[in-house]
């Protein structure tokens, strides 16, 4: 009999909500879940879920290293061998080195609730999330101006009239709904205007394409703010009532005219001129987007706040059309929302010093939920605060996704002990001292999900199949972890169902309540509140701080004059991107993702690469003070001179994922250790790299 | 198309390519092959400009078919009651005439089965009432799926009601 399951998607961080249909214990089909708008299909990722289902590349069971780390030598186990010998080793270190000398690295996923539970319960203050690497830097910025993360709004894309792109290239790193809902809104005349040194997809399907100067967003946006002034385009009414330091601002920007930033960005004048009078025509309807991926230049906080300036100038943070709050369960009229299990009391830490100084003395206001990740391999490698030797990297893989390849390698084969949590053998993985095998999203049931929105819901993960493998579900094997180290008390349960009791104690929902759509709305109409009075800004001011009090208590400047961008001859600008088939480096071992796109090329500009005497398709030697890699060219006119491109999460050697080894290369081979110092993301797409024919 | 069509709205289209992969998920298509294509032409720079535009290419079934003229063993049928041209795998024997025969070169081969293999149009699902897995994992709604009729009268309509609506008086 055929049956039709409503859960989350888990190809990427999205989690699309989907409809599986299942029989005999088989994938029938995973479409959107059709009680959703604009959820109709799934991308790519999700397509492909079911290749990984039966490939026997899997992890297939936990396993023991037992050649040099990263050889491939392998024996499988039972899963009480594995986590005896995980929790034994574990047991040795700490007591040599604390609990502390425990890093946890993770995707943030569903269990990561019980994820910090488990650094409480052992007494480790360190953590890091993919997000850190990904997109600290907008966090802090967004704190920073309206005191929520970027994680705690959104845009409302169906409304909005005018939509301003920086590389945020949404019909490539997508989330489904918000696709939809922009396609849909451009079917109804909204205009899209989207900005990048590459043409992607995104750029075909906009408008008005400017191809900038690469790392020169920031300089646009001085030069917007200057003409949105100067020209009073902006929304008096709204900023008088919510804006903080619009007189400053105002100074600030006297000096960086269009003329400036002509020269600068190469976007003429007249360009920026003319998109500043047409996102003030559809204000307060307008979305200047904040952007997915944030780690891209050091002065990327700035950048990203100066997204959100241009936002409050037209008035759009919280109004429709616009940018808009996040809103959870007590703003839909409830007392309480999900119960934590990381909010229990634990025993208080021995050493509260971070690896990465977040929240404390190297990174006072970078988000300490997330910490500062890129500094994982240096605080290995100096043993500074102390010495690191455990790493439990769960579903990420740090190895590529960091800066400098090199170094992190470098840094895990100085580590004592890696327990890693995989679908399949990732970079990270295939150093591990011990694997335990995550089970895939269709075969496991998962905490619930507070999904903040402007129409606030629980969204419910459930298995749709039995495990293919010897794989567990996260929070089985973390309560196991956690019994062995003698704290299993701060897992209270036993199966899923308890997890869903705990959760919902409070909020007077039945897990029954999710049977017929996967997931239970908390409002059945979007909530705004009022633009004119009721905004909830969660600054001191209580207001959108352009004079930022986080960043000037901490010794930061809100205003640090703009500092041109070093022009190369003979050097490149590396940027890196995703496509829609994959997911970070975490799926280009996937059969039908592989297939899709085997392989990265890179993209360089066909005058340079005349000029260099590169044909496309040949490989090419691209290299910086970091290390070198080869990789075949892609030579093109759509990609602006002075940058090269590839995609991220190539590259890999693990010799285990056959049909990813040796295919394309690791974008972190080249990439210098270049950091924002003060948003906290690294510089991925900062590093001057030369080109060479071989 | 037999009965039925498959329309592209290269406006909706991204070029994600779903639609190729939950055909091949749910047909276990080898890789390398593909039963429904998706075609996509760029992005590339036009008169100074980024375009792009596509088209998905299932089998069209035929109504005086190629592929089914030149089997020799009669593998290949055409459904009286939808009149979608599909192949009896028990019966196919691998000679590839199919393969050869169809002007597009659209029936596909199978190295493991040592067989051919074509879009169906997932006829198992079109009569539970469900559209093609193609369409029904197209993120963008740009693959649209009905009769020829159906699709022409709503494409008319769409074109004609915006005209329409710019001038709603006369
Ligand atoms: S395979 Fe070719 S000849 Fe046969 S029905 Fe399809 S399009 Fe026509
Ligand atoms: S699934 Fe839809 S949007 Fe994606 S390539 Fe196919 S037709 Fe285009």
């Amino acid at each position: 009999m055929k049956k039709k399951i409503y859960t989350l998607c888990f190809m990427c961080s999205v989690r699309c909500p989907i409809a599986v249909v299942v029989e005999d214990d088989k994938i029938v089909s995973i479409e959107g879940n059709p009680h959703v708008p604009a959820m109709k299909g799934v991308c790519p990722k999700g397509a492909a879920a079911v290749g990984w289902l039966d490939d026997p590349q899997r992890v297939q069971a936990p396993m023991i290293r037992t050649g040099p780390r990263g050889s491939g030598q392998w024996k499988k186990v039972g899963w009480n061998e594995a986590l005896d010998y995980t929790a034994d080793r574990c047991k040795e270190i700490f007591a040599q080195y604390g609990a502390k000398s425990a890093v946890y690295c993770e995707r943030v996923n569903l269990v990561t609730d019980l994820s910090k539970t488990f650094l409480k319960a052992i007494g480790s203050p360190n953590y890091f999330s993919h997000d850190t690497i990904c997109k600290g830097s907008i966090n802090t910025a967004c704190r920073s101006l309206i005191g929520y993360t970027d994680g705690q709004i959104t845009a409302d894309w169906s409304n909005a009239r005018q939509v301003i792109l920086y590389g945020r290239n949404v019909f490539e790193s997508v989330e489904v709904k918000a696709m939809n809902a922009l396609l849909d809104a451009m079917g109804k005349g909204t205009k899209l205007t989207y900005i990048d040194p590459r043409v992607s997809i995104t750029a075909a399907k906009a408008h008005n394409y400017m191809m900038i100067r690469p790392g020169t967003d920031l300089a646009l946006n001085y030069a917007l703010m200057h003409v949105i002034i100067k020209q009073h385009l902006y929304d008096v009414q709204y900023v008088d009532r919510w804006v903080e330091g619009l007189h400053r601002l105002s100074a600030f920007v006297d000096t960086y005219t269009p003329e400036w930033a002509e020269v600068e960005t190469g976007i003429p004048a007249g360009e920026i001129i003319r998109l500043a009078k047409e996102a003030s025509r559809a204000k307060p309807a307008v979305v200047f987007h904040y952007g997915y991926r944030g780690s891209h230049h050091p002065t990327e906080i700035y950048f990203r706040r100066s997204i959100m300036m241009l936002n409050a100038l037209m008035g759009s943070i919280e109004s429709p059309g616009g940018i808009v709050i996040k809103k959870g369960p007590k703003d839909a009229g409830l007392d309480a929302g999900i119960r934590k299990f990381s909010d229990q009391e634990f025993p208080p830490m021995e050493d509260a010093r971070r690896f990465d100084g977040c929240g404390q003395d190297k990174f006072p206001i970078a988000d300490a939920a997330h910490g500062v990740g890129a500094m994982f391999p240096s605080a290995v490698l100096n043993e500074d605060p102390y010495p690191i030797k455990v790493l439990f990297a769960f579903r990420f893989d740090p190895l590529y996704s960091n800066f400098d390849y090199q170094q992190s390698l470098k840094a895990l084969q100085k580590l004592d002990l890696i327990v890693s949590c995989d679908i399949n053998f990732g970079g990270t993985t295939s150093l591990a001292d011990v694997i335990l095998p995550e089970s895939l999203f269709l075969e496991r049931s998962d905490p619930l999900q507070m999904g903040a929105g402007l129409k606030p819901a629980v969204n419910r993960r459930i298995a749709c199949i039995k495990p293919r493998y010897d794989t567990q579900p996260m929070w089985w094997i973390l309560k196991q972890l956690a019994e062995r180290l003698g704290v299993g008390e701060y897992f209270p349960y036993e199966t899923i169902e308890d997890i869903w009791q705990y959760q919902l104690a409070d909020m007077g929902i039945g897990i029954e309540a999710f049977e017929e759509k996967g997931f239970v709305s908390l409002s059945d109409k979007p909530i705004r509140w009022d633009r004119n009075d009721g905004i909830k800004f969660k600054t001191p001011s209580g207001k959108i701080e352009f004079t930022s009090s986080l960043l000037e208590d901490n010794g930061f400047p809100s205003f640090p004059p703009y500092e041109p961008l070093e022009v190369s001859d003979d050097r490149f600008r590396l940027m890196v991107g995703r496509c829609i088939a994959h997911t970070n480096v975490m799926t280009q071992n996937n059969p039908y993702l592989n297939e899709l796109v085997p392989e990265n090329r890179l993209w360089i500009n066909a005058k340079r690469a005349a000029a260099l005497g590169v044909n496309d398709g040949e490989t090419v030697a691209v290299s910086s003070s970091a290390g070198e890699g080869r990789i075949r060219a892609f030579v093109t006119d759509m990609i602006h001179p002075e940058a090269v491109f590839m995609l991220h999460g190539f590259g890999h050697r693990e010799p285990e994922s056959r049909r990813s080894c040796g295919r394309g290369m690791a974008d972190a081979e080249v990439q210098e250790a270049i950091m924002d110092n003060v948003g906290g993301s690294p510089a991925l797409d900062h590093t001057l790299v030369s080109v060479s024919k071989l | 198309m037999g009965d039925y069509l498959i329309y592209t709205d290269p406006t909706k289209c991204v070029a994600c390519h779903s639609c190729e992969v939950a055909c091949k998920a749910k047909n276990h298509v080898p890789a390398g092959a593909t039963l429904g294509k998706i075609v996509v032409m760029g992005p590339g720079m036009i008169n100074g400009s980024p375009a792009m535009s596509s088209l998905f290419v299932p089998c069209f079934h035929c109504e005086d078919a190629w592929c089914m003229n030149a089997c020799p063993v009669d593998a290949i049928r055409k459904s009286d009651e939808n009149g979608l041209v599909y192949i009896i795998r028990d019966l196919c024997v691998g000679c590839k005439a199919c393969i050869l025969a169809c002007p597009w070169h659209i029936p596909q081969w199978d190295p493991d089965a040592g067989k051919a293999m074509k879009c169906d149009m997932c006829m198992d699902r079109i009569e539970e009432g469900e559209e093609p897995a193609c369409v029904a994992a197209c993120p963008t709604n740009a693959l649209q799926f009905g009769e020829p009729t159906r699709l022409s009268h709503q494409s008319r309509e769409d074109y004609a009601f915006k005209l329409l609506k710019r001038n709603p008086r006369k």
